[in-house]
């Protein structure tokens, strides 16, 4: 459904009156999305997460330069098509309810969204009944303005949007911090079912665990590139190929809660060879020279070229 | 000692009670876990212990002594995010620099990049500025820290990296912590005892 191959993205930068910079924050960046799966995007803050989201939903601010190929159901996905597509075939479930009008009702705005995919207004608010309905939205919710609902029934709602637009893709960024434990299993619940549906799903998260409890695959980035794109299975199985990863997974509380030292790099300071060797513990000479390329290994992708091992 | 003794609070008169009659004490060179779902009062409880908030009922005390109203309070809180935490406008060796400056090693251990001094908050990221707000409060005033979901907006390693940092500091110089957290596997890890608001069990000891 998408595929991501080799994406760069670039900000141009005014450092000093006119000297400019080039300041490259993504770097050899693939991802594919099937139909009916759920792909965790797992990584630090800063690693290019919201940013890959932002350029398949062409939203990333106009000083910024794209390479690489984002294909959506085969077709390049062209300035002009992400602008067509977006909201109707490729939904976003934001971060917050900071994204929701404050100054319209909530029904309103989920009615909107259904009446901008095509249906009548009628179609439109019956749609609009059923999704409150499956959701468990009290009928009255709708007449509220996003202020008076609880941070539990701002994330339904925002689900909701997604889910009255019959979008093929959902992108979902950062939906479950600062909920509790019920409301966290919940929102990735809802998200299982649009994969169910058919729909491909993209759960961009910083939170390793709640990727997991959902995801099919799982996409780990470092420094604007992927790392390792393994199967949920492998995490508990042992089965990871990239030292980050593994890093990642020993460093949960429940497991051995030891970290690897150090930064993610600095993107005016990327080095040269493999983004990962400052900290790795693997690192010889052969990772200095240029970047790994994204292999597979064990029937999982990698950026390392001592993954074998 | 930090005890939070009979605290009761709400927002007004007639306003709904947020804290009802919560007793919490921790001791030096303690690590104390607060749990309970959303809407508990949490944050709150965590507000009126650091002195953000003044308790309707009961006192908030530090070895005997009212919290300070002036001067810099032993009682330091730490929220989960850093840059409503930080002046915007400030550099970060000057936001470093607002109450005690933290030494030089201390900063490497929170692994805090001597290049980031000179830049503005928003020029990092939130884990890079979450050390920050950290090291701002790790000096020898501080007696207590209140970590209110401190690491939740952070990736695993960088949540074990900071709080590994964190608690080497704070058993040696003997200061006392309150992490308030809904993350189960984590206060376990982290805590010597550990309080639930819910069921208010007071004094679960947990084997590490």
């Amino acid at each position: 459904m998408l595929s991501v191959s080799n994406l760069s993205v670039t900000f141009k930068q005014y450092e000093q009156g006119l000297r400019r910079r080039q300041l490259t924050v993504i770097t050899e960046l693939d991802l594919d999305v099937k139909a009916g799966e759920v792909v965790a995007v797992v990584g630090a803050s800063g690693s290019g997460k919201s940013l890959l989201a932002h350029a398949i939903l062409g939203i990333l601010p106009e000083n910024a330069t794209v390479g690489g190929t984002m294909l959506f159901q085969g077709q390049p996905l062209t300035p002009s098509r992400c602008q067509r597509l977006r909201g109707k075939a490729i939904a976003l479930i934001p971060q917050s309810v900071g994204y929701l009008d404050p100054l319209m009702r909530v029904g309103q705005q989920v009615q909107r969204v259904a009446q901008l995919n095509g249906l009548s207004k009628p179609a439109a608010r019956t749609a609009v009944k059923r999704t409150f309905d499956r959701y468990d939205l009290p009928p009255q919710a709708e007449r509220c303005y996003p202020f008076q609902v609880s941070g539990g029934m701002a994330r339904r709602v925002l689900v909701s949007t997604a889910v009255v637009s019959h979008a093929e893709l959902i992108i979902a960024d950062e939906p479950t911090p600062g909920l509790h434990p019920e409301v966290v299993v919940e929102t990735l619940n809802h998200l299982r079912e649009l994969a169910q549906e058919g729909r491909g799903v993209i759960l961009i998260t910083h939170d390793i665990e709640a990727a997991l409890l959902v995801a099919d695959r799982v996409a780990v980035f470092y420094a604007g590139t992927t790392a390792e794109i393994a199967s949920t299975q492998d995490f508990a199985a042992g089965n990871l190929r990239h030292p980050y990863t593994q890093a990642l997974w020993r460093s949960l509380p429940q497991n051995d809660f030891m970290p690897v030292p150090g930064n993610q790099p600095n993107p005016e300071a990327l080095p040269v060879g493999c983004l990962f060797s400052d900290r790795c513990p693997w690192m010889t000479e052969a990772c200095l020279p240029e970047r790994p390329r994204l292999r597979t290994v064990r029937g999982g992708l990698v950026r390392c070229i001592h993954a074998d091992r | 000692m930090l005890i939070g003794k009979e605290l009761w609070f709400r927002y007004a008169a007639q306003m709904p009670w947020v804290v009802q009659d919560q007793t919490i004490s921790v001791a030096p060179g303690e690590v104390v876990g607060l749990m309970a779902p959303s809407g508990f009062g949490k944050t709150t409880l965590a507000k009126l212990l650091a002195g953000y908030l003044i308790p309707t009922k009961g006192q908030v005390s530090v070895d005997g002594q009212p919290l300070p109203r002036r001067r810099y309070c032993p009682v330091q809180l730490v929220f989960q995010n850093p840059e409503l935490s930080v002046n915007p406008r400030w550099r970060i060796d000057q936001i470093l620099r607002e109450g005690y400056p933290p030494q030089m090693h201390q900063l490497d251990a929170l692994g805090i990049h001597e290049g980031w001094l000179t830049r503005y908050p928003h020029e990092l990221s939130g884990g890079e500025l979450q050390r920050i707000a950290i090291a701002r409060t790790l000096n020898s005033q501080t007696r207590y820290l209140i970590a209110d979901e401190m690491t939740a907006m952070l990736d695993a390693n960088t949540q074990a990296l900071i709080w590994r940092a964190v608690l080497d500091y704070t058993r040696s110089h003997q200061i006392g912590v309150l992490v308030v957290s809904h993350d189960w596997p984590l206060v376990r890890r982290l805590c010597d005892r550990i309080l639930d608001l819910a069921t208010m069990h007071h004094s679960t000891l947990v084997s590490q």
